[in-house]
């Protein structure tokens, strides 16, 4: 069947299997490779996208259940090519080590920050106790976080 | 010195600061390339069948009809696979061929030009066992009447200092002796004996087993692999399946997460003969999490038996322990973690008299390998507990029994019977630094709940790299026609952050902006340079002085250049900001761009030439082991490591009489580097290590039904950290005694931050409840368990406590 997908800004029409997630869809056939997988049943949560604004574990959504809706993968924060300060925050705190998990978590904290700047540690913690980070003792990623807050307030 | 070798300045323009990571940015871009991310036009998909029973014959195999899937190329058994795998035992099937050792070993492996079509062939082979009796706990392999799982372990492959011993399930077995222990054991004051355990873990780097390998009809094979040591991989391949070296090239893209998983061959050889049996065509392998848990190495499990001799003052005299560690199936790096454990068997402590026997022992399970730590955290585990044991036996503080015991620079007697040098670490500071900062000696604050208690608890560590006398790193420096450099290593960056480190000491040596040192990120086995393998936090240490050795020979290139220009000797000369000076008139100057290609004169001559420096570390006077007494094979003392970081690590806990439940309030790790290279990334692997190993303390454990299956092969049933486990605040401290033949003193840590904390979470837990934990995992369940064992009063206690705080409560 055709879906129709909006990636970061960019509209895409693809033919997908029945059995095809969204995971599959933009990492095979639209190349999205900033995508990670770790283990294919929305434990690990590296996959997550947001999908009309909301973080999803792209492993756990039928492609054909996405079709209409809006995606932003760690791509669609930056601008002009230039860094979100999300991003600049986890380079410059340390947040980063293998880097297999980064987008997932960077994506989870800019819906977080979006929707409420003045977030304590305990907030922070609670938005990404559904990653796995195996490598940062997620420390330095709860500090990145709570640095780009400022960046978020109006 | 070396004439043209700079004295090591007291002030760093690089060295020593917080840079934030050289690859940060490709990472959080999300354009790093890792294995998983790659393709290759008309890669084909494989897929493994595996063992269905933990030990037996494989009678027959009938793939007749996975042939006639829809896009089957190839289906291949182990007997078309004819070869034997093995860093230090040549014991390892590439498919099992004729026996299985565990259940979930791979033993067919199905071809296809897409991944559906190869699962659906995989399902359709049908393999036929004839069990065989499992054993699945060390201890019990090693009765005689235990299945025999290598019957041909004579026959095989070893390298030197590795000890099989043919008719047991032995993988290899070592011995120490130092001084007199059955004399001292006499002679002590009290005698403790223990029994220790920690069970199998698996390493869960997020990015699972994964390789493209492509078999050219030329005869070179090109490998894409997420593998930590590619230049390993080449050499094992080469000599297991007697193929050149320069016929196989490995490309080694960003790794997502190693911990010493993927340390080693895995499954690139199959891919590779996979890829000849399809026709010279690109195969990839990719595993899930469920097959990796089945079929990728995890962690050596442990058995320990500690005697402990003391005099009443808390002097230890005498050390008596065995170690089992659980092999698996197969030797691969358990036969070194074996080793490493038995010639460090003591822990970071001067004990007299000393016998130690460690060996890795086969069972029915998947294989075990490296493991962060390298079998230092599963035998301090038993070392640092049984040390709390006898203090409290003594009635001494666990930190002071500590520090009258520590092994010190210049005096200290490692079992071996080598002596600690004297620019070596400090672990009486690195103990004491700990203590101070989670406040010890002094009792902790009243929980808030009062059917929860608190406790303090310090565990010590010493740690080198586990390798061979002659395990080499090496290095190019490669100067560019506009005075930037790119560095060519060995190592793999798997978020260590080694090459940021590594471009650091290219920076300082050259007097160049960091901006203008370009470590390469991926590696190509047939371009980069070499180094042994990425392992035994080895890299800063042994490729960091390589690249050190290459940046000084570069600058020697250019200063002989610039003499020629400036006519004065290269002695005379100075590099700085990024231009080459006469020293004392630091306005006679040529640029380093004018120089680095060769310096060119207005009527065209050019003198000089492309600079290009080598470098490279070789481990010095570091000798084999006589895996019968520890010592050289020309007897004299055992020096097997070429750094030892030493380390203490402190935590107060509070625990919930009520469910077990474990939380660590405050941690300090406090390690001695010698001197951190980049604080910030020190710092990183000092957090991430510590949540790691707390992770592995407080909840992992590879679960395994009677009949050998896996019981938890998901991150479900198989819990690791999230960040609402981690502690509290954590502590990191950064203790610099220089070694002088570290790069600016350094010495390696990545392993180190993981090795006691454990330890010390149960050292905590028996401060704060009396109760003694033998055994990790420190569940919820195992914690109650060990109370109503030792101590069923608390918990009687503990319920009246929530009754009348209810009560209270209204």
């Amino acid at each position: 069947m055709k879906i129709t997908l909006t990636v970061n800004g960019k509209k895409y029409e693809v033919d997908v299997k029945p059995n095809e997630t969204l995971l599959d869809v933009l990492r095979d056939k639209i190349g999205i490779k900033s995508v990670k997988a770790g283990c294919w049943r929305g434990e690990c949560g590296i996959c997550t996208v947001l999908l009309d604004g909301k973080p999803v574990k792209s492993c756990l959504v039928l492609a054909a259940e996405a079709d209409g809706s809006e995606i932003v993968t760690v791509e669609g924060l930056m601008k002009d090519g230039r860094l979100a300060p999300l991003q600049k925050a986890f380079i410059e705190h340390g947040a980063i080590q293998c880097g297999f998990c980064t987008s997932a978590f960077v994506l989870t904290a800019h819906w977080l920050l979006s929707r409420n700047p003045n977030v304590t540690r305990e907030e922070v913690i609670e938005a990404i106790n559904g990653l796995i980070c195996r490598c940062t003792g997620y420390e330095q990623i709860i500090e990145a976080i709570l640095a780009a807050a400022k960046y978020y307030k109006k | 010195m070396d004439f043209y070798g700079e004295v090591v300045s007291l002030t760093f323009k690089v060295v020593g600061k917080s840079i934030p990571r050289i690859d940060g940015l490709i990472k959080a871009s999300g354009e790093a390339q890792y294995a998983f991310d790659l393709e290759i036009p008309g890669m084909l998909w494989a897929k493994l069948v595996r063992s269905t029973i933990a030990h037996g014959i494989i009678k027959k195999i009938d793939y007749s009809e996975a042939l006639k899937v829809k896009g089957v190329v190839a289906v291949v058994t182990g007997k078309d696979l004819p070869y034997k795998l093995g860093i230090y035992v040549g014991d390892r099937d590439v498919l099992a061929v004729d026996r299985v050792l565990w259940y979930g070993q791979p033993v067919v492996a199905v071809v296809a030009d897409s991944l559906e079509a190869a699962e659906e062939a995989a399902e359709k082979v049908v393999v036929e066992y004839e069990p065989l009796p499992a054993v699945l706990d060390p201890e019990e392999a090693l009765k005689p009447d235990a299945p025999l799982l290598h019957p041909k372990l004579g026959e095989y492959r070893r390298a030197p200092g590795f000890n099989p011993i043919p008719g047991t399930n032995i993988a290899s077995k070592y011995e120490l002796k130092k001084g007199d222990p059955e004399k001292a054991f006499k002679e002590a004051d009290v005698v403790i004996e223990n029994k220790f355990k920690a069970p199998m873990v698996s390493h869960v780097y997020l990015e699972t087993m994964n390789v493209i390998a492509w078999y050219h009809r030329d005869g070179t094979i090109e490998i894409w692999s997420s593998a930590q040591s590619p230049f390993a991989v080449r050499y094992l391949m080469s000599a297991s399946l007697g193929i050149p070296l320069h016929k196989i090239i490995i490309h080694r893209p960003f790794i997502g997460g190693g911990f010493g998983g993927k340390a080693g061959l895995n499954l690139e050889p199959l891919v590779a003969l996979l890829s000849k049996h399809a026709g010279y065509r690109p195969v990839r392998l990719l595993l899930s999490r469920e097959e990796n848990f089945y079929i990728a190495p995890v962690r050596t499990g442990i058995i320990a038996y500690i005697k402990t001799g003391a005099r009443k003052d808390g002097r230890i005299i005498a050390h008596d322990s065995t170690y089992i560690f659980d092999s698996g199936g197969y030797a691969d790096y358990a036969v070194n973690v074996a080793r490493a454990a038995w010639y460090k068997c003591t822990g970071p402590y001067d004990i007299p008299n000393v016998h130690c026997i460690s060996m890795a022992v086969y069972t029915n399970k998947v294989y075990a390998t490296a493991f962060r730590g390298f079998g230092h955290m599963e035998f301090h585990w038993a070392v640092e507990r049984q040390l709390d044991i006898l203090a409290h036996e003594l009635g001494i503080d666990p930190l002071e029994i500590r520090l009258k015991n520590a092994l010190l620079p210049g005096k200290g007697v490692l079992p071996t019977g080598e002596k600690l040098r004297e620019d070596a670490g400090r672990l009486d500071q690195c103990l004491i630094e700990a203590a101070k900062a989670i406040d010890w000696g002094k009792p902790p604050e009243k929980p808030k709940e009062p059917w929860k208690v608190r406790g303090k608890g310090i565990a010590a560590l010493y740690k080198g790299p586990a390798e061979p006398p002659n395990a080499a790193a090496s290095a190019i420096v490669k100067f560019n026609e506009d005075g930037s450099v790119d560095v060519l290593v060995g190592t793999t960056d798997y978020g260590q952050g080694t090459i940021t480190s590594l471009a650091q000491i290219v920076a300082e040596e050259l007097g160049l902006p960091i901006e203008k040192v370009h470590v390469r990120f991926y590696l190509d086995t047939d371009a980069n340079a070499y180094t042994w393998q990425t392992v035994g936090s080895r890299s800063t240490f042994q490729d960091g002085n390589a690249v050190l050795m290459a940046a000084r020979d570069a600058k020697r290139k250019i200063l002989e250049i610039a003499s020629q220009v400036l006519h004065v000797r290269p002695e005379n000369l100075e590099l700085r900001d990024e231009k080459v000076c006469v020293k004392g008139e630091p306005w006679e100057c040529v640029s380093l761009q004018e120089v680095v290609f060769g310096y060119t004169y207005p009527n065209g001559h050019t003198v000089g030439g492309p600079v290009i420096g080598v470098g490279y570390h070789m481990p010095e006077r570091r000798t084999y082991l006589d895996p019968t007494t520890g010592r050289a094979p020309d007897g004299s003392p055992g020096a097997p490591t070429i750094f030892i970081t030493f380390g203490a690590q402190a935590v107060e806990i509070e625990l919930d009489l009520l469910t077990g439940k474990v939380e660590i309030l405050r941690y300090a790790g406090a390690f001695d580097i010698g001197k951190a290279i980049n604080p910030l990334l020190v710092k990183g692997q000092i957090y991430g290590g510590a949540v790691m190993a707390m992770s592995l303390g407080l909840f992992e454990e590879l679960k395994y039904g009677k009949d050998g299956r896996l019981l938890n092969p998901n991150l479900t049933d198989y819990k690791v950290a999230r960040a609402g486990d981690i502690p509290k605040k954590m502590i990191p401290i950064i203790i610099e005694n220089p070694q002088a033949d570290g790069p600016y003193g350094a010495r390696g840590l990545a392993e180190n931050v993981m090795i006691a904390l454990p330890a010390a979470i149960a050292n905590a837990i028996y401060n704060a409840t009396g109760v003694n934990i033998y055994e990790m995992p420190m569940t919820p369940e195992n914690i109650l368990k060990a109370i109503k064992e030792q101590k069923p009063e608390l918990i009687e206690k503990a319920k009246k406590a929530l009754m009348e705080y209810l009560e209270k409560k209204g």
